[in-house]
């Protein structure tokens, strides 16, 4: 009998939450409108009054809602993490996505009967690093980095006494998270400090007589896109550059490409994770709809014996690619 | 506590030789009071200099350096997990904490914080200290501000601050060698390409500008951060450990400008000149300290 | 809220030009079948439709923030005129100005006109039409995203509501264009 994960789903917007809650969402997660939150994009996330109907639309559907406190306070500024924290809890959110130590310590003194889980932007990628957020602040469950393949994560259920949540499918990352400083360095905002990755504010599209576009992040170009050819996301690691042992431009962090890992639902399962994480609170319903509906769908196929059927998501990722990342192989490295 | 100049790990793959004479020289000329040992960036890199450890360690001691031994960032593998482990029951010499595992082993036992570990706030500062951490060295991209309100809680702490005021900028990590990549290889057959490139491999902009350099799974920035002109402010806001990034240069002379504006016995204006003498090529910065794009440079003095 | 308007004003153009709604709607050749538009006409059509939405949505200009006083040219290719938007409540502004006077902007979005339609029929998702190079965004990156990300907050379709706004005729039009937005959607990931 095949334990059963729990879905869990972006929200950047209320109209988004519902969206995922109707599309079959077992959990989903969404921020404040400020720094607390590594998404804090403009136009993005919920005012408080907003976090309170979502809370009760997620609740009267039987979903979850975790809200990521997941970035790292400036000292001086403590008291809007706090704040996060205390809202949270006063309107029964389901648990806390948690990254810094201070955060946690927090949420585990105050709000000792909500479940604290430990971001991906804490960077725990050892059975070392998650037990001790376990010990220290009674850690539920930890969101993995997608940098573990398959038995890796069989190996480590094994070790540690929490659950385990996985990324399946959107953007694929292979910085470090919370330890990326790249954005800070040419644009003067911080990722774990005030929780942006490539604001918009300094993205520039400069567009060539010859219909190319060079991509423009501050006062480098990251990138230059012939006429027809597929765009990523804006951010530095997925730009091209130039380096002494290429000849031209390349891809020097990694390809713009999603991660969806339908195909390895039942081995993830097998393998001993709790809950599956689909990416993407900045994207938009029409994505969250698709997104959701389809691993709603493979999910509940697997658990019924069948091969699920693989959902045709690729015209939602990005330079529409798509890759099982790490979770295969390690060739990737 | 008067203030102390200590040198980083070297983050580069240097060859065991090269290694051998820098630390020889450093524990002979430079007037540095902490030296921090071991490889921080890639477990890969490790076999080449273990055996030197303790004929260097006995060296700079005899130099009348202290040694603090660094470990790992990126802590993943069963070798890594091992190291670091192997690391938390060192007694002999203070240890500094670059991954959370090492947490794990080390908590109720003193040892010290690395700049790659997220310490941004007091509550974080504190409850680290309340298990054994006796000082901070502070992540790059901490502005003044909050460098100063750490500075603060330290000292009512009883714990030592450090920040970096030379050198390359620690920008990311990664799970994947973005040197064995840039050569068309994987990190399992890596061949350790990164020895080539003993301050980075450097990353230009499709428009030719200068911007980062790749270092095994480490990215940096191009610029080398310099806080000459800061230190004085520094000190008055408690901050008594400046950090040294060592890089392919006289570091010895980088130091001894660094000792001497620390000890206030040459103005800024002088030690900017004598480091301008020295002929880095690439540009300083001191953005991240001034809450600005790290990668520039503010109230650079007239030369 | 600026795409709103398009099938809207498509609509009106076809009604004022007598054309047989059954024989232009399933085209997605739009241009070629619209005659020289009559811009004084369709100005009061512009400003119904958004002073409709901005009634019937105050929360969308919470999201936009500083934003709602940025001023963006919307380019609907296949349609003869480029529209401008400037989303303060206080001021709310929906102009259309022909090709050939594109007005001062901050921020510039050009796209198919039926990929502009689903992204305010909540059918399409504007990250995905960027990494396909189907949409083009200038000036104000900013503005743009937050512009986008408030306008995917409102519930249901704006497009639906514009159709509503214009009875059955408009609702008829609606599920028209929607079927040449589908239909051209599949001949392109065939081809």
């Amino acid at each position: 009998m095949m334990k059963r994960p729990e879905l869990v789903c972006p929200a950047g917007t209320p109209a988004a939450l519902r969206t995922a809650v109707d599309a079959g969402a077992d959990a989903v997660y969404c921020g404040m409108q400020n720094a607390t939150n590594a998404r804090n994009f403009p136009g993005l996330n919920f005012t408080p009054e907003e976090l309170q109907a979502s809370v009760a639309y997620a609740h009267d559907a039987g979903t979850k809602v975790l809200l990521a406190v997941n970035t790292f306070p400036p000292a001086g500024k403590f008291e809007l993490w706090r704040g996060a924290v205390d809202l949270g809890a006063r309107l029964g959110v389901d648990a806390f996505i948690v990254a810094d130590i201070g955060v946690a310590e927090y949420a585990a003194r105050v709000h000792p009967g909500c479940r604290l889980h430990l971001s991906v932007q804490a960077a725990a990628s050892s059975p070392e690093a998650i037990r001790y957020y376990c010990r220290e602040f009674g850690v539920r469950r930890v969101v993995l980095p997608r940098i573990l393949t398959v038995p890796e994560i069989r190996a480590l259920a094994a070790e540690i006494p929490c659950e385990i949540e996985t990324f399946i499918f959107g953007n694929h990352g292979l910085m470090i998270e919370g330890r990326c400083s790249l954005t800070n360095y040419v644009c003067g905002l911080s990722t774990n400090m005030d929780g942006v990755c490539s604001p918009a504010a300094d993205v520039h599209y400069d567009r060539a007589a010859d219909g190319s576009v060079a991509t423009r992040l501050g006062a480098f170009t990251i990138d230059r896109f012939g006429p027809a050819e597929q765009a990523g996301y804006p951010t530095i690691c997925k730009g091209r550059y130039l380096a002494p042992a290429r000849d031209e431009a390349y891809y020097a962090f990694e390809e713009p490409v999603s991660l969806n890992l339908s195909a390895l639902l039942p081995a993830l399962i097998e393998a001993g994770v709790d809950a599956f994480k689909i990416e993407g609170r900045q994207r938009s319903r029409a994505y969250v709809r698709s997104v959701v509906s389809a691993f709603r769908q493979a999910i509940d196929q697997t658990l019924a014996g069948e091969t699920p059927a693989l959902a045709d998501l690729i015209a939602l990722t990005e330079g529409q690619k798509e890759t099982e990342g790490a979770f295969k192989t390690k060739k990737w490295r | 506590m008067t203030a102390q100049l200590t040198l980083g790990p070297i983050l580069f793959h240097w060859s065991a030789q090269d290694k051998l004479d820098f630390y020889a020289r450093i524990a002979d000329e430079a007037p540095v009071d902490i030296v921090y040992l071991g490889e921080v960036v890639c477990s890969k890199r490790t076999p080449f200099f273990e055996q030197h450890y303790p004929d260097v360690i006995e060296r700079l001691e005899r130099g009348g350096k202290r040694v603090v031994l660094s470990s790992l960032s990126d802590v993943t593998l069963k070798r890594e997990r091992d190291m670091i482990a192997a690391l938390c029951e060192i007694e002999s010499h203070e240890i500094e904490i670059n991954n959370t595992a090492g947490l794990l082993h080390r908590s109720g036992r003193a040892h010290r914080i690395g700049p790659l570990m997220n310490v941004y706030n007091e509550c974080t500062m504190r409850y680290l200290a309340g298990k054994g951490a006796t000082h901070f060295a502070l992540p790059v991209e901490l502005p003044r501000d909050v460098a100063a309100r750490l500075a603060t809680e330290a000292a009512a702490l009883g714990a030592g601050i450090e920040v970096q005021v030379f050198g390359r900028a620690s920008l990311a990590l990664s799970a994947r060698c973005y040197h064995a990549r840039a050569h068309g290889r994987s990190k399992d057959n890596c061949q350790f390409v990164c020895e080539q490139d003993p301050d980075g491999m450097p990353l230009r902009t499709i428009a030719g500008q200068d911007f980062l350099v790749v270092n095994g799974v480490q990215t940096l920035s191009h610029s080398y951060v310099n806080l000459l002109g800061e230190i004085e402010d520094m000190q008055a806001m408690g901050i008594d450990h400046f950090r040294l990034v060592p890089h392919k240069l006289d570091m010895v002379a980088v130091a001894e400008i660094f000792a001497d504006r620390i000890a206030g016995r040459i103005e800024a204006s002088e030690a900017e000149a004598w480091l301008a003498a020295l002929d880095i090529p690439a540009p300083f910065s001191n953005g991240f300290w001034h809450g600005i794009a790290g990668g520039r440079r503010v109230g650079a003095l007239p030369a | 809220m600026h795409q709103v308007a398009l099938p809207t004003a498509v609509l009106i153009i076809i009604k004022f030009e007598r054309t047989p709604m059954a024989a232009i709607l399933p085209e997605t050749g739009i241009r070629r079948l619209l005659p020289p538009a009559p811009l004084f006409l369709l100005q009061p059509v512009l400003r119904r439709i958004v002073q409709h939405i901005a009634a019937g949505n105050p929360s969308l200009f919470n999201r936009l923030g500083p934003h709602r006083k940025a001023r963006f040219v919307i380019d609907a290719q296949g349609l003869p005129f480029l529209l401008l938007l400037r989303p303060d409540p206080d001021n709310l502004l929906f102009r259309a100005y022909a090709r050939d006077a594109e007005p001062e902007h901050d921020a510039r979005i050009a796209g198919r006109f039926l990929d502009l339609l689903g992204l305010v029929d909540g059918g399409e998702d504007g990250d995905a039409l960027f990494f396909s190079r189907d949409l083009d965004v200038t000036g104000n990156t900013e503005a743009v995203v937050c512009l986008r990300n408030a306008l995917d907050d409102v519930d249901g379709s704006i497009a639906a509501r514009v159709a509503d706004l214009f009875g059955p005729v408009g609702r008829i039009a609606l599920i028209a264009i929607r079927q040449a937005g589908s239909r051209a959607k599949a001949d392109r990931r065939a081809a």
